[in-house]
């Protein structure tokens, strides 16, 4: 039997690591990937939530397909974007992108 | 300790290490590939969880959509990968230690709750049950079917939003 905490402390570790992915990364592609991560650790903590709780209310299991559509969306736009980006800017370095920096 | 422990060890050290190799690694291709390790380890813990469905969805939607939809954008933007410049900015050290505060944070928050230790209760019918009754709070009114539907809008949206917005208007 595992402890909910060996979940909990996981997911905080993948989320910590997304996170520093997102913040270090100069690719934008690169920094999508640590969001993806991000999600993931949400994730786990959802479904963790839901077996260690109530199983007969399905409301985590809802909740991590939500996030799922939410990420695909997320991806599709984020993806698109970058492309476009792309071509207008022939780059997709966060740091050159600074068209709207004051 | 018993074998779901070592299936939850094994699949944990297989989501961080490649986790770990997605946020460090020069090559965007390594990285997409090393992301995909990384979720198929989740897939794993969704079926020690016994949501089965979650773990099919993760590998069919993450590994198969997500994943390959980033492969497909470092490709079409490859330029930069024979870039040999840093892959990581200058303030690196100031988002590890931002990492590290986060994973403390989160680690003082869960020392002070008394759950941690919770085992998993046996669910009630098996859990092929859970699978009719995911089917049936998805689609059933006085439960998630209005979120539901709202998703499938959002995911109407995503796909119009991102083909407009990568079109080529000349």
């Amino acid at each position: 039997m595992i402890p909910l905490s060996w979940y909990l402390y996981l997911s905080a570790l993948l989320f910590s690591i997304g996170l520093f992915g997102v913040l270090v990364r100069r690719n934008a592609i690169a920094i999508l990937l640590g969001v993806e991560l991000m999600l993931n650790a949400v994730n786990i903590n959802l479904v963790a939530f839901w077996r260690y709780g109530n199983t007969v209310s399905m409301a985590g299991q809802v909740f991590a397909i939500i996030v799922f559509a939410v990420a695909a969306a997320e991806v599709a736009v984020g993806l698109s974007l970058i492309y476009s980006v792309y071509r207008r800017n022939n780059t997709v370095i966060a740091d050159d992108l600074d068209l709207m920096k004051w | 300790m018993d074998a779901s422990q070592v299936i939850f060890i094994l699949s944990a050290a297989l989501i961080i290490a490649s986790a770990v190799m997605v946020v460090t690694t020069g090559n965007l291709i390594h990285a997409a590939l090393w992301l995909i390790a990384s979720l198929f380890g989740v897939a794993i813990l969704y079926a020690v969880l016994e949501a089965g469905f979650l773990a099919v969805v993760q590998v069919v939607v993450y590994i198969g959509a997500i994943a390959i939809m980033f492969i497909f954008a470092v490709m079409l933007t490859r330029k930069e990968m024979r870039d040999k410049g840093p892959q990581v900015n200058s303030s690196w050290p100031v988002a590890a230690v931002l990492g590290l505060l986060t994973f403390g944070g989160i680690w003082v928050i869960f020392s002070k709750w008394d759950g941690l230790g919770k085992l998993p209760a046996e669910i009630a019918g098996g859990s092929n049950a859970t699978l009719n009754q995911l089917g049936v709070a998805l689609t059933s009114p006085d439960a998630f079917v209005l979120p539901f539907e709202v998703a499938s809008v959002l995911l109407l949206a995503a796909l119009i939003g991102s083909v407009y917005i990568a079109m080529n208007k000349k």
